[in-house]
């Protein structure tokens, strides 16, 4: 019992420093974050939720190198479990986490039976497709238990039966809460920074236990695996589950901190995302996603909000009628723009830095020699499973 | 794997933990910094006061929300008196200065809804949370005002929705934060009903296409109600998603159903592509049941009639507001919004305009921003000199109650922006209900702390 315990906590001296630091990182955003506009609850809970989203797609593209294009489909199914457990049975998060996760798993053990019988390029539309339908279901078929486009809310009048056993109804929508303790926006945040963390070191187990080894032998050589006698499928099917669990955890955590859950959630874009925060990051790295999704929900919140009277402002050292030409210029670039700009970055990142921004941060530190090989560990261009 | 805690020297480990204790203590008293000196969310503090506009840029109902957040702009230059003042001189009773509101100058954050309520959702929180905002507004898709609404009420920020015309927003999903001035369903249908019994008769067969969202679900339950009132058939909706662009696969089976009017419960683009196609295929030169083929539109707006083109011709539908209206508080904030981007304002616009003077108003009115009292200024107020003329923001809804306009695509229009006849008015008792019909409960006023 104690060895099994020692030999669960017990990681690399590496491991551990890389958790380390990414625990200061995600606990400090507050502090870090109010420079570039973006320390507000709402969106550091949103990058502690998509972090989660893009470690868990990580595993399976990362690792495995099947492309899934329907992850945004578990999202989705983890966020409407959430929100049905907070309308019939209770506020608590608890009951809500635990049903989404276990709920998202069972739809990828059903999507995942089905498409992982094929590979490559069939494997990902095949999930494309699994996850559109679930799109539209959500959408217009089971519209009495997803409300449809309108999404599905709390309301007055929800039965909460294990809330109400305990107290009376409060007047007013309940929000979220632990233990009887009602998060506010900012406790909300170090709540989904914790869950990161606690996914961030599961994440880390996989990737360092022989199961991640596995897995990556799938992505190098699958056939040459099934020659040696391995049955690939199995370990790609549980890959597949873990990271669509992460999926519903990260969809749970979003109707925690904000009790809503629509269908264009499921959409094919929502699934497009979490690809391009992956590839942008670093595919098959641990930090590069996390740092792909914070990139894309910073784009996403703070670029879309920005007007010409922001930039007038910015651009507040250049002179008179010159700034009314760069305010024109960079204007197309941000408000609306602001995927025109992911747009020219992700081409930029893919065209110079295939391995993602942790391909830049691995050539920065072998230019100045840190003492340390770069890593070649991780593969340093996405591949699809073959 | 190999190595365990002990591997590591304790010095990093010490200093590690330090800044962790450091970073972990430190990070709420950064965020929370404030708080204990205001009683309610966002209570302004500098000399300023803060508006959040929250409008779709993109997506199918984009071209309203421009035209809103237009508006909105000219709305706050007016209350800082600057521009010609707009409608703030024709409005009765107000106590608007045209010095900001409460001596405090009005300033405004925008965003982009995505027509999404995730991204809504998202926007307005950055409006609240980072930016500090005191009222939103903005809307065009009512499932999203809705969403924004249902997050005001949480976070204790008054919403005044603009562009949202379903009958949830002020009927089963209404909340005690939120304030519709535009009109809705219900009242569309009410409004319309007696115009297409004169013009189509009462022995009509009507095949609905219907927005799958709220605002769709509730025009089709109010078209079909009137309608049916007049004596017409209904045969069952075709429901379509929002955004579809390309709406033929929905229109080909019309013809061959017996219906001879087609209702398009649509809105923006959607009405706009789904209408075009729908006289490309030839409907309206069609005879069904030895009757001309009709198609009508619950909801028009000027930028759509513009969008649609030469199909807008003779159809019917209704209006919150148009800027031909002879009144003088038209006339004015026409001129006003003309001058200054040189095109007549949309009928969203003019929501947009009117939802920012009148929360700025009933702050004056009640000395503060503190919401609760806001709330109460506004609820049950009678006012005039808006465009639409006597009007109440009735308190059991939040719901505002004046006359509807029933128009009607021009055949000849004399320049680009004269496309719609307004044929008919519904009058204010007419379309006035009783709030029981559709359910709801307002909640709380409580102030809340975000």
């Amino acid at each position: 019992m104690n060895a099994t315990a020692k030999t669960l906590f017990s990681m690399s001296r590496r491991d551990l420093i890389t958790l380390v630091i990414f625990a200061l990182v995600v606990l400090a955003m507050p502090i870090w974050l109010s420079p570039l506009g973006a320390a507000y609850p709402g969106l550091m809970q949103k990058f502690a939720i998509y972090a989660i989203f893009a470690l868990g797609f990580n595993i399976l593209f990362g690792l495995t190198g099947y492309l899934s294009f329907g992850h945004a489909a578990f999202l989705g199914v983890g966020s409407y479990t959430a929100v049905w457990s907070f309308k019939l049975l209770s506020m608590d998060v608890i009951p809500a986490i635990i049903f989404a996760v276990i709920l998202s798993g069972i739809f990828a053990v059903a999507i995942g039976y089905l498409s992982l019988r094929r590979t490559g390029i069939y494997f990902s539309i095949l999930t494309l497709a699994f996850a559109q339908m679930s799109y539209n279901l959500a959408y217009s078929v089971l519209t009495p238990i997803t409300n449809g486009e309108t999404s599905l809310q709390l309301s007055l009048r929800d039965p909460r039966v294990l809330d109400l056993a305990f107290g009376p109804r409060e007047p007013g929508l309940p929000s979220a809460s632990l233990f009887g303790h009602t998060f506010s926006g900012l406790e909300a945040f170090y709540f989904c920074a914790v869950v990161l963390l606690l996914a961030f070191f599961i994440a880390q187990k996989i990737f360092s236990s022989p199961f991640g080894m596995m897995l990556r032998a799938i992505k190098s050589n699958q056939t040459r695996m099934n020659y040696a006698g391995f049955n690939t499928r199995s370990y790609a099917m549980t890959a597949f589950v873990i990271s669509g669990m992460y999926a519903g955890l990260a969809g749970a955590l979003l109707a925690i901190t904000d009790p809503l859950a629509g269908a264009e959630r499921m959409q094919w874009t929502a699934s497009g995302e979490v690809v391009l925060m992956t590839i942008l990051g670093g595919v098959g790295t641990l930090i590069g996603p996390v740092i792909g999704a914070w990139l894309i929900k910073y784009f996403e919140n703070i670029f879309s909000a920005f007007n010409d009277t922001a930039l007038t402002h910015f651009f507040g050292f250049v002179p008179d009628g010159l700034r009314e030409v760069v305010v024109a210029i960079s204007s197309k670039f941000v408000g609306e723009g602001w995927q025109l700009t992911l747009g020219l970055l992700f081409v930029l990142v893919v065209m110079f830095l295939p391995g993602g921004i942790m391909e830049g941060v691995r050539r920065i530190r072998g230019l100045f020699g840190s003492g340390r090989t770069p890593q070649t560990g991780a593969v340093s261009r996405p591949q699809a499973a073959e | 794997m190999t190595k365990s805690l002990k591997g590591i020297k304790r010095r990093t480990l010490v200093k590690s933990g330090l800044a962790g204790i450091l970073a972990t203590g430190v990070a709420p008293l950064v965020l929370t910094r404030g708080t204990y000196a205001q009683e309610y969310c966002n209570a302004p503090t500098g000399d300023t006061v803060t508006l959040g506009f929250n409008v779709p840029l993109t997506g199918p109902y984009a071209d309203e929300g421009a035209d809103e957040q237009r508006a909105f702009e000219l709305a706050v230059e007016h209350l800082n008196g600057e521009g010609d003042g707009g409608m703030l001189p024709t409005y009765t009773p107000s106590v608007l200065t045209g010095q900001g509101v409460l001596g405090k100058k009005v300033a405004f954050v925008t965003g982009d809804t995505q027509t999404k309520a995730d991204a809504a959702r998202d926007s307005a929180r950055r409006m609240i949370e980072r930016d500090g905002v005191v009222m939103v507004s903005g809307g065009s898709s009512s499932g999203v005002a809705i969403a924004v609404q249902g997050l005001c009420q949480e976070m204790g920020v008054i919403f005044m929705a603009a562009l949202t015309h379903s009958n949830d927003t002020t009927g089963k999903d209404k909340k005690r934060y939120g304030f519709r001035h535009f009109f809705n369903a219900y009242q569309t249908g009410v409004a319309i009903g007696p115009s297409l019994g004169k013009a189509y008769g009462n022995d009509r067969v009507a095949y609905h296409l219907t927005s799958d969202y709220t605002w769709g679900w509730t025009t089709e339950e109010s078209m079909i109600a009137s309608t049916e009132k007049l004596g017409w058939k209904t045969i069952t909706p075709v429901r379509t998603p929002v955004g579809a662009g390309d709406f033929s696969q929905y229109i080909t089976p019309v013809l061959n159903s017996g219906a001879d009017v087609l209702i398009l419960n649509h809105y923006g683009f959607d009405m706009v592509n789904s209408l075009t196609q729908a006289v490309q295929f030839g409907l309206k030169d069609k005879m069904v049941n030895g009757k001309q083929f009709e198609i009508v539109v619950p909801l028009v707006s000027d930028l759509m009639a513009k969008g649609a083109g030469p199909a807008m011709k003779g159809i019917y539908g209704t209006s919150n507001w148009d800027w031909q209206l002879e009144d003088a508080a038209s006339q004015a904030f026409t001129k006003s919004f003309g001058a200054k981007y040189g095109q007549p304002p949309s009928q969203a616009a003019h929501t947009a305009y009117v939802q920012t003077l009148l929360y700025a108003d009933a702050c004056e009115r009640a000395g503060t921003f503190y919401p609760p009292e806001v709330i109460k200024q506004l609820e049950g107020f009678e006012f005039d000199g808006l465009g639409n003329g006597p009007t109440l923001y009735r308190a059991a809804d939040h719901q505002c109650f004046k006359d509807v306009l029933v128009v009607q695509g021009k055949e000849t229009p004399s320049n680009p922006f004269d496309l719609l006849d307004h044929v008919d008015t519904a009058s204010r008792e007419s379309v006035t209900y009783d709030p029981a019909i559709f359910g709801g409960e307002l909640g709380p006023d409580t102030a809340a702390m975000c």
